[in-house]
């Protein structure tokens, strides 16, 4: 692993509510990062389906891009979010951990720009997508 | 002809309140949070109630933006829930105790969310109030902003579409 994506795993660790979330960082390099959310009842968002809410499923997006902007080999440091835009496809499914897939697709001095994709144990059908502008901040 | 008599007080306040209860404290992910709602007639605002888990760079310290962007959310869909059930709770058709038991009382789901990140979240209590721009029967647009210390100086806006519960039977 990398001094940054070391860094930055370190980093992701560190924060209460990453942990709050029981986020686990499974890869981090190179401006991508994958985080996975296992299910928890603590996050349902409707009782009488069990599914998890949406707000859960928009933290764990947003961790995830934040971590794939610090993992960019042009990021100096830190980053915080200017915009994010989460689309909901479907439900996740109930009793499934749900898996993020950030890529910090362009960066320039100020900006870091990253999409997301977020599932569940269907692969293949997002539960949502995300699209996000962050800050680049010096170390 | 003459008026109804207006009821009392205290029967408004507390079907409203119970009602309002029952919609918000049956949601574990709103109480994973510790969001509550404050209501003055219909208005609502929502308070997400600091604690040290809600931070997300233990550095500044500052709030995650994950967990700006879940009060927004949580706080337009309560608003556009309750704005939805309002004249149900208010006519009697709807009991509080049955809110979450009740088959036809669906939450509106999220199509789309945007946040805008405008100031970092400062380690102590947000608010936040949604204004429903459109509520068609069956998409609804919501804005949302939120605040700390002052209502002029907003930390996050939002805004998003909305899928609303379709009624089981709309002629009955």
């Amino acid at each position: 692993m990398t001094d940054k994506a070391k860094l930055a795993r370190q980093f992701i660790q560190a924060i209460p509510h990453a942990k709050a979330l029981g986020l686990d960082l499974t890869h981090i390099a190179e401006g991508e990062a994958v985080i996975t959310m296992p299910y928890n009842a603590d996050l349902v968002g409707d009782p009488r389906t069990g599914v998890i809410h949406g707000g859960a499923v928009s933290a764990m997006m947003d961790t995830c891009c934040g971590a794939a902007v610090m993992s960019h080999p042009a990021a100096p440091g830190g980053t915080a979010t200017i915009d994010l835009r989460i689309d909901y496809m479907r439900a996740a499914t109930p009793g499934q951990a749900i898996t993020t897939r950030a890529t910090c697709y362009h960066i320039t001095r100020n900006v870091a720009f990253v999409r997301a994709v977020a599932t569940d144990d269907d692969t293949d059908r997002p539960v949502a997508t995300a699209a996000g502008s962050f800050t680049v901040e010096g170390r | 002809m003459t008026r109804k008599r207006p009821e009392p007080m205290q029967v408004v306040k507390q079907r409203r309140d119970a009602a309002l209860n029952a919609l918000v404290s049956g949601v574990p992910y709103i109480r994973f949070l510790n969001i509550t709602f404050d209501r003055r007639g219909d208005e609502l605002t929502g308070v997400l109630n600091f604690d040290e888990k809600l931070i997300g760079n233990p550095f500044l310290p500052a709030i995650h933006g994950g967990v700006t962007a879940a009060f927004l959310e949580v706080t337009a869909v309560i608003t556009l829930s309750w704005s939805h059930l309002f004249e149900r709770i208010e006519s009697g058709d709807l009991a509080p105790e049955d809110i979450l038991g009740d088959e036809s009382v669906r939450f509106p789901k999220t199509i789309d969310f945007t946040i805008d990140y405008l100031r970092s979240g400062l380690p102590r209590d947000a608010y936040a109030r949604a204004t429903i721009s459109r509520a068609g029967r069956r998409y609804a647009s919501v804005r949302v902003e939120a605040w700390q210390d002052h209502h002029d100086k907003l930390y996050a806006q939002g805004s998003g579409h909305f899928l609303m519960p379709q009624d089981p039977n709309p002629e009955s």
